[in-house]
């Protein structure tokens, strides 16, 4: 049952990724904003 | 064609704001090609779908033909519903949202053409190929080794222009929905490649890397995390964007959208091994199955109450909105599905539903309800959009509404119904302490009625898309195509004390390049290590099973071909009502030269796994050639042209070879002497097939196939 070894590790490598992605944003600042974000794109497709 | 404005304000001492407005368009042409085709393909794959259900009732739907037959065109359907309507729809759906969260036109237009005609491509080649019987019989990842080539090849076109999109952004704060898309995209990409590792015998023609436990693990792994990152985080990640939108109010909190999210992602990739409880998988592996899909109720739910919460306060707007009233349904059954599979992965409930109609139910509540819905739900609000004009008919699209919300109760409620009677009786004993309904087909005839009432499910809901089509085309008719829909942006760019602008790093050519070499490097990679890493765990743990033998071999194919595993299982459960009905349950040991393994999904056919010896070779000429002269009242389809049809032996060897790479131990001298054993087995079948009075040729495919019934789990009877 190697198999379970090697989808454990690409589940966690997958897990691991998103969680590198995640802490780098974190740190980039994305994060910060949990309001305004939401409400601009109701004014993204104003036609001018 | 972008165009700027330069403005510039100055800042604090050594930073400056440079604020330009640029103008650039937004491409609308590839939203409406992916949506004509969701339309299109929802359409075919509906028919079909409609088409395989009435042949649960009606079995001369079959056609007597092998192109037509249930176990050929029921991957058809799913096939056309997952990979054609869906992901046309999401692609259409991503394409639109992406474009304006990020405030930039598409990445490449050269690229958005061939995602486009690529996707089309490699769903034209799957209608060809599964009525002919070409597929690797894994669900929903049946198609053969090149076109997987062209999925994988595609699928990172569609990366690169979602990440391209995504890098050169002119919003700083990356929208929650642009999340879920890239986690649909990295998911997915590893998903596909992980399963469909297969050694190739011929062009059309491969098999698994991975036998038996091993192969049912990395397939439902893959099954159930293709639902979770092609059914799902799309659609998620088209909620945030879109039911603000049609509501003209922010989500609920964003916050908890983004805690969502990144619950979600790391929850889901774990609950894979609930679809494969009581099998022969460890049991550690199972409870971690079932520990992670109870704890996913939380983010599914977490999202689809931010979804409803939307919508507080303007509930009087959802009655009025026939777009919001899908929403609202579709985030509902959202919150079903989400419900009930936590509760199907318990042992307890996932013993008497496993295998039944319950499951079909539960995979149409959230195909029917929370996928199809969300679409219709865009597509009456895109559709008017698209084409600068108002939507033709309201009434017309409550109608839809009201057939397809009625479809889908008229579906759900029966094949409910059906798959809890039909568990039910499986387990039913007498209480002299015998099997209740020892006959299956009784099981069977019992929930035919329910099956017909499940088809006027499907017909409501079909009618309903049609009433869709009929008001979408006319909507277009009226109004006039906007291919480029121009806008403009504000950008705030901060100038730092060196006078470089923060984005532009970010814009950098080469960073994309990285990324997408990685991708490509990875994949490489893998596709090396893997095989090598897994043909050694083939262990034989059982002394008396051994390799089929070449005819059983090409028989085991033909089963394939016809797809008999949509029908049967190959999978005996632990439990009493299982043993006594087929015998010793399953044991891993036993399917240790299964590539690709059979274990099915579904019982609409008893269990196969100790067929051989069961019944001798006649009755199953006389059943494969007409089932109801065995067994009056079934709706097994006939399947005469294997009377017929000489067995193709010219791969036999290759096959074997194959076989034997990945570690089935065929020695070099029986391969070379496959076709005199081969014929040597046909002979003794036909012989007695003779005594019984049947008159058939030794080189005809129902051979094989009856070679290789006899053999089912007689191995281990020798020990
Ligand atoms: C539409 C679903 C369906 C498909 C596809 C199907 N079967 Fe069946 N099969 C049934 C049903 C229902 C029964 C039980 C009634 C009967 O004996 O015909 C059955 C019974 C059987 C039996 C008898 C099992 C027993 O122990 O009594 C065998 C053997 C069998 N099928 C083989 C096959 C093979 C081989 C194929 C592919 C070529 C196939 N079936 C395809 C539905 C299906």
């Amino acid at each position: 049952m190697e198999i379970i070894y090697v989808l454990l590790s690409v589940s966690l490598s997958i897990s691991l990724l998103f969680l590198g992605i995640f802490i780098y944003n974190l740190r980039k600042g994305q994060f910060d904003d949990d309001y305004t974000p939401s409400v601009r794109i109701l004014f993204d497709d104003k036609k001018k | 064609m972008e165009q700027t404005t330069v403005l510039t304000a100055p800042m604090a001492a050594k930073e400056m704001i440079e604020k330009r407005v640029e103008q650039f368009e937004y491409d609308n042409t590839s939203v409406r090609n992916f949506g004509l085709a969701t339309l299109i393909f929802g359409l075919v794959g509906m028919l079909v779908g409609l088409t395989v259900a009435l042949q649960l009732v009606f079995p001369v739907l079959n056609f007597d033909l092998p192109y037509t037959t249930f176990g050929r065109i029921r991957p058809l359907h799913t096939n056309a519903i997952i990979f054609a309507f869906v992901g046309n729809g999401i692609f259409a759906g991503i394409y639109y949202s992406l474009q304006r969260v990020c405030r930039t036109r598409m990445y490449s237009d050269n690229l958005s053409k061939i995602h486009f005609w690529g996707w089309q491509l490699i769903i034209l080649s799957a209608a060809i190929t599964l009525p002919l019987g070409i597929t690797t019989s894994k669900e929903y990842a049946e198609l053969e080794w090149p076109i997987d080539i062209a999925i994988a090849l595609i699928w990172v076109v569609f990366g690169i222009n979602l990440i391209g999109t995504i890098i050169k952004r002119r919003e700083k704060h990356i929208y929650v929905a642009a999340w879920f898309y890239i986690a649909t995209f990295v998911t997915v990409a590893i998903l596909h490649i992980f399963n469909s590792f297969a050694f190739p015998v011929s062009f059309l023609k491969s098999y698994s890397v991975y036998a038996g436990v091993q192969d049912a693990l990395v397939q439902w792994w893959y099954g159930h995390n293709a639902v979770a990152f092609f059914l799902t985080t799309p659609f998620l990640g088209m909620m945030y964007y879109f039911l603000p939108k049609m509501a003209n109010r922010p989500i609920y909190s964003y916050k908890l959208s983004i805690l969502h999210f990144w619950t979600l992602i790391f929850l889901y990739i774990w609950a894979g091994p609930h679809h494969l409880l009581y099998s022969s998988l460890p049991d550690w592996v199972q409870s971690l199955g079932v520990v992670f899909s109870v704890m996913l109720i939380a983010p599914s739910w977490g999202g689809m109450i931010n979804g409803l919460l939307t919508l507080r306060g303007a509930w009087d707007k959802v009655s009025e909105d026939v777009t919001l009233k899908f929403m609202v349904v579709s985030l509902t059954a959202y919150g079903m599905a989400t419900f009930e599979g936590p509760l199907l992965s318990l042992k307890s409930i996932n013993a008497i539903a496993h295998f039944t109609d319950w499951v079909v139910a539960h995979v149409h509540v959230g195909a029917l309800g929370f996928n199809g819905f969300m679409l219709f739900a865009i597509a009456y609000w895109l559709v008017p959009r698209l084409y600068n004009t108002n939507l033709y008919s309201k009434s017309l699209a409550s109608v839809h509404f009201w057939l397809g919300t009625l479809g889908i109760l008229f579906y759900a409620i029966p094949m409910y119904w059906a798959g809890f009677m039909q568990g039910l009786m499986w387990q039913e004993f007498t209480p002299e302490g015998v099997l209740r309904y020892p006959n299956f087909l009784e099981t069977v005839t019992r929930v035919i009625p329910l099956y017909a009432a499940r088809s006027v499910g499907g017909t409501f809901y079909l009618a309903g898309f049609l009433v869709m089509l009929y008001n979408l085309a006319k909507t277009a008719q009226k109004g006039s195509f906007l291919a480029n829909e121009k806008t403009e942006a504000t950008v705030y760019t901060k100038i730092d004390h060196k006078g470089e602008y923060w984005h532009k790093v970010f814009e950098n050519r080469p960073i994309l390049l990285m990324i997408s070499s990685l991708i490509v490097v990875s994949i490489g990679g893998l596709v090396q290590i893997i095989p090598t890493l897994l043909i050694k765990s083939n262990i034989p743990t059982i002394a008396s099973v051994q390799p089929y033998t070449p005819l059983e071999l090409e028989g085991r194919d033909l089963y394939i071909k016809e797809g008999c595993n949509n029908c049967h299982s190959q999978m005996i459960r632990p439990f009493r009502s299982e043993t006594e009905r087929y015998g010793t349950y399953s044991k891993s040991g036993e399917y240790i030269y299964d590539h690709p393994f059979l274990w099915g999904s579904k019982r609409t056919g008893p269990d196969l796994m100790r067929q051989g010896g069961k019944y001798p070779h006649a009755w199953h000429y006389f059943h494969l050639r007409e089932s109801t002269s065995m067994s009056p009242g079934s709706i097994m389809p006939n399947y005469a042209w294997l009377l017929e049809n000489e067995l193709d032996i010219s791969n036999t060897q290759a096959k074997m070879k194959v076989m034997k790479s990945l570690g089935v131990p065929y020695s070099d001298t029986r391969i070379n002497n496959a076709r005199n054993e081969l014929k040597e087995q046909a002979d003794a079948i036909t012989a007695n097939l003779k005594a019984e009075k049947i008159e058939v040729k030794p080189d005809r495919e129902i051979i094989a196939l009856i070679a290789y019934l006899q053999r089912l789990g007689t191995d281990v009877k020798k020990e």
